[in-house]
């Protein structure tokens, strides 16, 4: 059976996987059409009306410190989670799985040299690299984004050349590359098919980790600089009004929760359908 | 045994060269000029300015600059810190014992709970327990742990006042003098019960939080190996030779430790960067926290040096984690390191 149809099979047949799908799907709905949804300007300061428990008039989940609407700042955050998220995991898949390839299949010194790569790379507590580079490029969207792919690209770059290495030995690349199929070709037209499964695996639990590492980002204040809300910001506003206002740190964390647990659960999925043996296919820091 | 500890010295020591390099390229990857960097904003002078230059030693050529910072690090000379005027090593080691406690009171948190809820997983598969367990450790994995943290602290801190929201010790503790640096061994030592108590409340909470994912990884890992195990010939044949079963599941334990060794060693690592938030939610005084504040104050010496010092406990965790494994499971050959 090829892997889309297992695929089909299996969330069919799964609710816990359904539910989380579906989570997703509301997930990327809110963000994209965050304008629409939500009830209010999330920028709109309103301080007659600042700190307002949840279930107030016209506030459903309160207000902040400025007046402004809570649910509104979280529809418009998740915009910021949804950017990062696929932003992110999508170019470092897309650099790790060129070095993979290039790796596994050229072999040589070309493979030790990336692999030695990798190991530095992989001394560090993937957050810590990534605070670091934020720390020397300064905050804004796209440095996250180039952080967060610097430090995640090595995933895909080790997963893909371990496939590489075993595939390049079998029958069909051994036949393509006598009937003088050129190297490109080769990698990308008859391997990395084959390596899509695990990929698609790690693609998606990283979509967690990225997201959750964003949110650490903001928290520690070296998140997306401006007005815009994002989830990770909005806690570390709202722990300042722990004592008087729960909501504020509760919301927005609760938010995080709900993605990255939809997320790991459809990886989970995923994992479960396309290779059920595989333990490995997991980064090693899940939550920061 | 020998052997397998030279050939992964060898790879830890080209790991360090890559290391060096990472965090040697910091600075340099700063948009501009480092010093301008740090000081934007301030009134500093273009003279100052220069000799900080000079005093971080940017005038020279680039390969130079790499050497004398290797031969400075090999030295234990990470330079000063450009707001405190002290040396980095300096500051850096006062914060280490406080991350080092944390991060092995999380381990000790992990172990107490990921351990039993593994056993009894394994042992009762399919039961409710056994799915319970299951769905909180999904939890634990998903659970941010800022967000975990600030909880705990809103409702056992706030709510009912049974634990202290930071810090790591209380003012009833009294003077305590520094002799280790680990608040949990230098208080029974100087007889300061009130400080240890103190000292074990103020720890509670953060390494409660700390300690959730890599509790719910353990109990992950180490179920699955209990249950490939329980079906081996062996364990049938201990049964049937009327073992206690107290002293079967010990035999299963010993067999499936190795794994969970592995995937923990590994976790370490994440633990020390899970640190960095956990330190600033509970105002924790470790290395985490004085990067955090270092990147505020735009020191950037502070964060080369304290980035270099967490990779480099981090690759001492992997090396140790290897070796323990080694130990624990002779089958098992090393090879290639970190990657697979």
């Amino acid at each position: 059976m090829t892997w889309p149809r297992k695929l089909y099979r299996f969330f069919g047949s799964s609710p816990l996987v359904m539910t989380g799908l579906v989570l997703l799907v509301v997930f990327v709905v809110v963000g994209v059409f965050a304008p629409w949804i939500a009830p209010k300007d999330p920028h709109l300061q309103s301080l007659t009306e600042r700190l307002q428990p949840p279930l107030s008039e016209g506030y459903p989940l309160g207000t902040d410190a400025l007046g402004r609407d809570v649910l509104s700042r979280l529809i418009y955050g998740s915009r910021i989670s949804l950017i990062v998220g696929f932003a992110a995991v999508l170019l470092s898949a897309v650099i790790g799985i060129i070095i993979g390839l290039v790796s596994g299949y050229v072999g040589g010194w070309v493979d030790s040299l990336f692999m030695r790569v990798v190991d530095a790379w992989l001394a560090f507590p993937f957050l810590l690299l990534a605070i670091a580079i934020v720390a020397v490029l300064g905050r804004g969207l796209n440095n996250i984004i180039i952080a967060l792919v610097i430090t995640g690209w090595v995933l895909y770059a080790r997963l893909v050349r371990g496939e590489t290495l075993s595939l390049r030995e079998r029958e069909f690349v051994l036949s393509a590359r006598g009937l003088g199929t050129n190297p490109i070709s080769i990698m990308f037209k008859h391997i990395l098919p084959n390596c899509m499964a695990p990929i698609l695996v790690v693609a998606t639990l990283e979509i967690g980790v990225v997201i959750v590492t964003e949110a650490s980002l903001s928290f520690l204040g070296l998140g997306v600089a401006g007005a815009e809300p994002s989830w990770g910001a909005m806690l570390a506003d709202g722990r300042a009004y722990l004592t008087r206002a729960w909501w504020l740190a509760t919301t927005p964390g609760l938010a995080i929760f709900a993605v990255v647990l939809a997320v790991n659960i459809v990886g989970d999925g995923l994992r479960d359908a396309l290779d059920p043996r595989d333990e490995s296919l997991r980064r090693e820091e899940v939550t920061p | 045994m020998l052997p397998v500890i030279v050939r992964r010295l060898g790879q830890t020591v080209l790991v360090l060269i890559g290391v060096s390099i990472i965090v040697f390229s910091l600075i340099h990857i700063t948009p501009g000029d480092a010093v301008d960097v740090m000081f934007a904003g301030e009134n500093v002078s273009v003279e100052q300015r220069e000799a900080y230059r000079q005093q971080l030693g940017l005038d020279q050529p680039i390969v130079q600059q790499y050497f004398s910072y290797v031969a400075g690090a090999l030295q234990g000379d990470l330079g000063t810190s450009i707001r405190r005027g002290t040396p980095v090593t300096e500051i850096i080691g006062s914060t280490i014992p406080a991350t080092v406690e944390l991060t092995l009171a999380a381990l000790v948190v992990a172990i107490i709970i990921g351990v039993p809820v593994a056993i009894i997983s394994a042992l009762r598969q399919g039961s409710i327990w056994d799915r319970g367990g299951s769905v909180v450790a999904l939890f634990g994995i998903s659970m941010p742990s800022f967000w975990l943290g600030i909880m705990l602290i809103l409702l056992l801190s706030i709510t009912v006042s049974w634990f202290p929201a930071s810090g790591r010790l209380g003012l009833e503790a009294g003077g305590l003098r520094q002799i280790t640096g680990f608040l949990l061994i230098d208080a029974p030592l100087q007889g300061n019960w009130t400080a240890l108590w103190s000292g074990l409340k103020h720890i509670a909470l953060p390494a409660l939080t700390l300690g959730a994912a890599i509790t719910a990884t353990l109990s992950r890992v180490l179920r699955s190996g209990l249950l490939e195990v329980k079906r081996q010939d062996y364990i049938d044949a201990l049964r049937a030779r009327g073992l206690h079963r107290p002293r079967v599941i010990r035999h299963m334990i010993r067999n499936a430790l190795p794994a969970a060794v592995i995937v923990m060693g590994v976790r370490i690592g994440s633990l020390l960067g899970g640190a960095i938030v956990v330190e600033v939610v509970f105002g924790w005084p470790g290395l985490g926290r004085l990067v955090v504040d270092a990147i505020q104050n735009r020191d950037f010496p502070i964060v080369q040096g304290a980035v270099l010092v967490m990779a480099l406990l981090f690759v001492a965790v992997n090396f140790l984690t290897d070796i323990i494994q080694a130990w624990l499971d002779p089958r098992i050959k090393l090879s290639g390191g970190a990657s697979r």
